[in-house]
């Protein structure tokens, strides 16, 4: 099932010599990871190739890795309705390296790209409007980074006196608690185990059998 | 008189209007009845779903599902039951698989007969809602049958579904089909002649087929602008490959196109549910993965087990854990595709799950439809569009 897809990377790989860093078969799902000065000569490609036809940009979006240096990862979803196929082309980036924008082959990537840079902070250049989307109006920062608190930094009420929208930041009525049930015994992750967290010198925690 | 200034004027609609389906704010340009520009506004229901998601473990995540597009919840929830399913390498078993199409297509008629009813209402007809929403409330008794919630049922979980169909479910299905087909009928009879309706909708908002590739389409709507494209049939999951259905297909592509597309699909879906409703009467079974690390024991067993209370435990704190990997999987929602891509890192939680809403490229190209058309015609777009904010904003 997957040759025909491995066929495929390789016609990609070939056509686009040193766009395409790196090409793999997943699950029965083709990845490609590309180059981001490339992107936009890959991704026109990748929709008028005769083998590809990728019409569809189904979607955009981020992903954070907070670890890695360049810690975004861009991630765009193809579809191909004639040749019934998916592709995922992946580019990565940092906060300050904006990624060329793919409104120019895909009309459908402009709100998605909005929301990428709403929710991470990835810059898009020779973007036409590169506005936040789901957020409020005037909001500061970006909830999906990792970094970012769940219960966010402000909350905001209506002021009866002052009769308008005000925004104060978050109170919490109890501690935040983050449950987290993963097995300490199953090992592979390596963690703080409860009641160790006052131990010296933050002990890097003890994998395996504790 | 000749050098007046013809100034455009910009208008606020919403965010809050009946017309627009939600909380939906647009700034409009308008040069007299004219639309220049349309600048849709969203957000406003923006919870924070995928944050959220990152937070619970895959089980927990199951009901932010339903409250995305709250029309169409199961649909939804398959889409991600299908992604964890495909990360963990198993699949349900086959009456599970059956009772999941049962009830997607329970689900699409749920959804269209929602969206064609309002949208007639959006265009100047009462009758329709009141007739359609009879049969909706019908058809959310089956979803309370099997999940015990009218709407925000959780009951397609990974590796199956939660619980077996109660008993003579399928009898009043069969039931509920033999008096739903008149009453379609009728609505039909009510809007497809009638002049207002037609007035309001034919060559409104046409969309070519290369348009509707190029922003993304998906769904009825693509398949009202002439594109034969559908998930269930070109890239078919769980037992969508046994049925025997069609795929309608529009020729203009305008609001009228729209709503053709989505009466017919409600005809294909009654035909999918008859197909289900004989195979369940066969098919026996568990309807979900016989795997006490993925899905929990019986209550009756956990009363004598030692053993089904500790897995019952554990899946309900721990959860279980999803080997790393990524996939992107979508599913023929009413809507368009619904699609779930799907990061895991080998814990129990998702590290990130990033939800394709078929409402969110749909609306982007709003602008594209209305440019031109009269103010009047942009509600009447909107309601062909078939858009529900909880999947847009997420």
């Amino acid at each position: 099932m997957d040759e025909p897809l491995k066929e495929l990377g390789d016609h990609i790989v070939q056509a686009n010599a040193g766009a395409v860093t790196a090409c793999d078969v997943r699950l029965g799902e083709l990845m490609l990871e590309c180059a981001p000065d490339r992107l936009v000569a890959l991704l026109t490609f990748l929709r008028d190739d005769p083998k590809c036809l990728f019409k569809q940009l189904i979607d955009v979006c981020g992903v954070d890795w907070p670890e890695r240096e360049k810690r975004f990862d861009v991630v765009y979803n193809l579809l191909s309705l004639k040749n019934n196929l998916r592709i995922r082309v992946k580019v990565a980036t940092d906060e300050a390296t904006p990624v060329p924008s793919a409104a120019p082959v895909y009309s459908a990537a402009g709100w998605f790209e909005r929301e990428t840079y709403d929710l991470y902070g990835v810059w898009f250049s020779d973007h036409p409007d590169l506005r936040r989307i789901l957020t409020d109006y005037g909001f500061e920062g970006h909830p999906l980074r990792k970094d970012f608190p769940l219960t966010g930094f402000v909350e905001l009420r209506w002021d009866d006196v002052q009769k308008r929208v005000v925004y104060e930041p978050v109170k919490l009525t109890q501690e935040f608690r983050r449950f987290d049930f993963l097995s300490p015994w199953e090992g592979g992750i390596e963690r703080v185990l409860p009641g160790d967290e006052k131990a010296p010198a933050a002990t890097p925690a003890k994998t395996g059998a504790n | 008189m000749s050098d007046v200034e013809i100034k455009t004027l910009t208008m606020n609609f919403g965010p809050q209007h009946p017309a627009a389906h939600g909380v939906l704010r647009l700034v409009v340009e308008m040069d007299g009845e004219i639309v220049e520009r349309c600048d849709p506004h969203i957000g406003l229901l923006h919870r924070g779903t995928e944050k959220l998601i990152e937070y619970k473990s895959y089980l927990q995540a199951v009901p932010y599902f339903d409250r995305l597009d709250y029309v169409s919840p199961m649909c939804q929830e398959h889409a991600f039951a299908l992604a964890v399913e495909k990360l963990l390498g198993i699949t349900a078993p086959e009456r599970g698989q059956y009772i999941r199409v049962l009830f997607s297509e329970i689900t699409r008629i749920l959804n269209h007969l929602l969206n064609v009813t309002t949208f007639a209402m959006d265009t100047g007809a009462l009758t329709p809602p009141l007739w359609g929403f009879e049969q909706r409330e019908l058809l959310m008794e089956f979803y309370e049958q099997v999940s015990g919630s009218r709407m925000h049922a959780a009951y397609f979980r990974p590796g199956g579904v939660h619980q077996d169909l109660p008993d003579g479910m399928l009898d009043s299905m069969d039931g509920w089909i033999k008096q739903f087909i008149p009453v379609l009928k009728d609505i039909e009879k009510l809007l497809n002649d009638n002049r207002i309706f037609r007035q309001r909708t034919v060559d409104i908002g046409v969309v070519s087929a290369a348009q509707a590739l190029d922003w993304g389409f998906s769904g009825p709507l693509i398949r009202a602008s002439g594109i034969p494209w559908d998930l269930r049939k070109s890239q078919p999951y769980d037992v969508y490959d046994r049925m025997d259905f069609d795929i309608p297909l529009g020729k203009t592509g305008d609001c009228f196109a729209r709503y053709l597309v989505r009466i017919e699909e409600m005809y294909q879906s009654v035909r999918i549910m008859e197909q289900c409703i004989t195979a369940l009467r066969k098919v026996g079974g568990p309807v979900r993965v016989d795997d006490r690390k993925l899905s929990p024991p019986r209550r009756g067993e956990m009363k004598g087990s030692m053993e089904a209370l500790i897995h019952h435990f554990k899946l309900y704190t721990e959860g279980y854990k999803v080997p790393a990997g990524e996939t992107y999987t979508a599913v023929e929602a009413p809507k368009g595709e619904f699609g779930v891509y799907l990061v895991s890192d080998g814990t129990n939680k998702p590290y990130r799950c990033k939800i394709r809403a078929p409402g969110f490229p749909h609306l982007q190209a709003l602008e594209m439809m209305t440019k031109g058309h009269q103010l009047a015609d942009m509600s009447a777009n909107i309601g062909s569009l078939d858009i529900v904010f909880g999947e847009i904003d997420r």
